[in-house]
């Protein structure tokens, strides 16, 4: 523990003396704890290869056989060179409107991004106190577990055409997809996190007798917030999996819709752009969320 | 009345504890029966898995016992509460509040709202700040009160367990294993910072340990408890070392050899351990 907290040579060396120091007599520990002036490391050239290299060879590989299929259907596949000038024609405008169908790839995003933010935002409001309810009370786990079990394991989309009955629209159909979708994994994980909450914590909260109110935000919302954070990270995944879906099959601004409109109008090239745009904002979603979750977890909860 | 609550502040008579398992009803504690004195320190040891901490759980009020009573201060033990403050084995501090928060989430919930029971008003946000640097104090640690418990060494986070339970100014304090886990120059220091602590407050302590030489330092009664299963208390040993005491002094007299030795006669001679009985 000393020593990893004080690195200087006189700590690592005489450990258990430090400690006894340490608990003894601030000052010197405050002297121990001087930082040593560190000699200029040289640049470290292997570990930049080792991060740059492999990735690079990765998507080396990744255009290399796309363009060999291309060669081979004798570009019924367009190769990578015409999909990138297409990329770059399309890029130059993501924002044009032209009609309810025709609109820029930009909007198209941003639409699908609109969706899966409110259908997520609804299943998270629903779903983190019931999954706190379920953690909490034995009684609500028994009654709620056989229908998430049963329900959980449904492709969201056969969802869609409920949604479509009953609120008679494509959009409001496609957010109540999004919702059932992100719905399970924030029940579960908040559920599950409320239940794995240290007997150690609550027995702390029983003796002092604190009250629910307490209970709650003092030591179960910490302890459970990584729990949660994982099951949003999780909906917030499967939520972008299925907008693309649901988007092909309600019309619409969105980016599924447009893979789909693309499709009918045999231009390839839009459609693998359009998976890497797919793949570029899951990604991009996926990193907010781990930062996010790591900056609310507690090294000692890792322990 | 009076004399009966000195004397007898915590009664425990007849406790059975049977825990249920898959293999059917186990007997972890038969037949206890204890007083411990107003201002008192006894220390419970034994082999582990005899139901020490069982026992302290019990008088925490944590668990309920099977058969059997329980009484602290003239009250039958119904559940836990700030009266009996426990400090943890694994100190169990709230990984994302500062030592300083930990220990007024005591005060706060002890001192913070009017008590009728008692008749003492809510006190001040500023008057539970000095509560809780004053307990910090106590303990040597006013230096660290902004830091998490992540950031501070085992010792320092045992000493912040022990602030939390001493600035609810508890009737008992019950100490389970407090110092187990400590290297042995930490767990020194700590008990004789205890020691002071306890001359100073008067405090009524139950202490579970498995440290021979921790129970006769720090104890006015040794309670040594037989193996598991359906353990119960075998032997009761009063220490009567003059206060205050001291360890380097009491290494050479022939008091604490004695009482050092009927602990471990107690022990290993007639409670030799049986792991796979145990088990």
């Amino acid at each position: 523990m000393v020593s990893a907290v004080f690195h200087s040579p006189l700590a690592v060396t005489e450990p258990v003396e430090a400690s006894a120091r340490v608990l003894t007599n601030t000052t010197a520990a405050a002297f121990i704890a001087t930082p040593v002036p560190v000699a200029r490391q040289p640049f470290d050239w292997r570990g930049l290869w080792l991060a740059v290299l492999p990735p690079v060879i990765g998507l080396g590989l990744l255009v290399g056989l796309w363009a060999l299929v291309s060669i081979t259907t004798a570009s019924s596949i367009p190769s990578p060179i015409e999909t990138f000038k297409q990329a770059v024609v399309i890029f130059s405008d993501p924002f044009y409107r032209k009609g309810p169908n025709d609109q820029g790839v930009g909007w198209n995003i941003l639409m699908s991004l609109e969706r899966v933010a409110l259908g997520f935002g609804l299943a998270a409001a629903v779903g983190i106190p019931a999954g706190f309810m379920i953690g909490r009370f034995e009684f609500l786990s028994r009654m709620f577990n056989p229908l998430i079990s049963l329900l959980r394991p449904v492709s969201p989309l056969a969802w869609l055409p409920i949604g479509l009955l009953v609120f008679k629209g494509a959009n409001p159909a496609a957010i109540w997809t999004i919702f059932i979708c992100s719905i399970w994994p924030m029940i579960i994980n908040t559920a599950v996190g409320v239940q794995r909450v240290p007997q150690d914590y609550m027995n702390v909260a029983r003796v002092l007798n604190l009250s629910e109110w307490k209970i709650v935000t003092k030591i179960l919302f910490p302890a459970v917030l990584p729990y949660m954070l994982t099951g949003v990270r999780l909906a917030v995944g499967t939520a972008w999996l299925v907008i693309v879906a649901a988007e092909m099959l309600t019309g619409g601004v969105g980016i599924g819709f447009w893979v789909w409109d693309e499709w009918n109008n045999l231009n390839v090239k839009n459609i693998i752009i359009a998976i890497f745009v797919i793949g570029l904002v899951g990604l991009v979603l996926e990193y907010v969320l781990i930062k996010v979750a790591t900056a609310f977890t507690f090294e000692e909860v890792k322990n | 009345m009076s004399d009966n609550l000195t004397t007898r502040y915590i009664e425990i008579q007849g406790v059975e504890q049977t825990f249920k398992t898959k293999k059917g009803p186990f007997c972890a504690l038969r037949n206890v029966n204890l007083t411990v004195a107003k201002g008192e320190f006894v220390a419970l040891i034994g082999h582990s898995g005899c139901g020490k901490s069982t026992l302290l759980n019990l008088i925490a009020g944590l668990t309920m016992p099977t058969n059997g009573s329980l009484i602290c201060a003239n009250r039958e033990i119904a559940g836990p509460g700030p009266d009996r403050a426990v400090v943890f084995q694994n100190h169990s501090l709230l990984p994302w509040l500062t030592c300083f928060e930990n220990v007024y989430l005591a005060v706060e919930r002890v001192f913070g709202a009017a008590n009728k029971s008692t008749g003492t008003t809510a006190e001040s946000k500023a008057q539970l700040k000095a509560r809780t640097d004053a307990a910090l104090a106590m303990v040597g640690l006013t230096t660290a009160a902004q830091k998490r418990p992540g950031e501070i060494s085992g010792g320092m986070k045992q000493r912040v367990g022990i602030a939390r339970a001493l600035c609810m100014e508890p009737k008992v304090l019950l100490l389970d294993e407090p110092f187990g886990a400590l290297d042995a120059l930490t767990r020194a220091k700590l008990q004789d910072e205890l020691l002071a602590i306890v001359a100073a407050t008067q405090s009524t302590v139950v202490m579970v340990t498995h440290d021979v030489d921790e129970a006769v330092l720090l104890s006015d009664k040794i309670v040594m408890m037989t193996n598991g299963p359906s353990a119960t208390i075998g032997e009761v040993l009063s220490v009567e070392l003059e206060r205050p005491r001291n360890r380097v002094e009491l290494a050479e007299s022939t008091q604490y050899l004695h009482y050092r030795k009927a602990v471990i006669d107690f022990l290993y001679t007639r409670q030799a351990h049986v792991e796979k009985q145990a088990a």
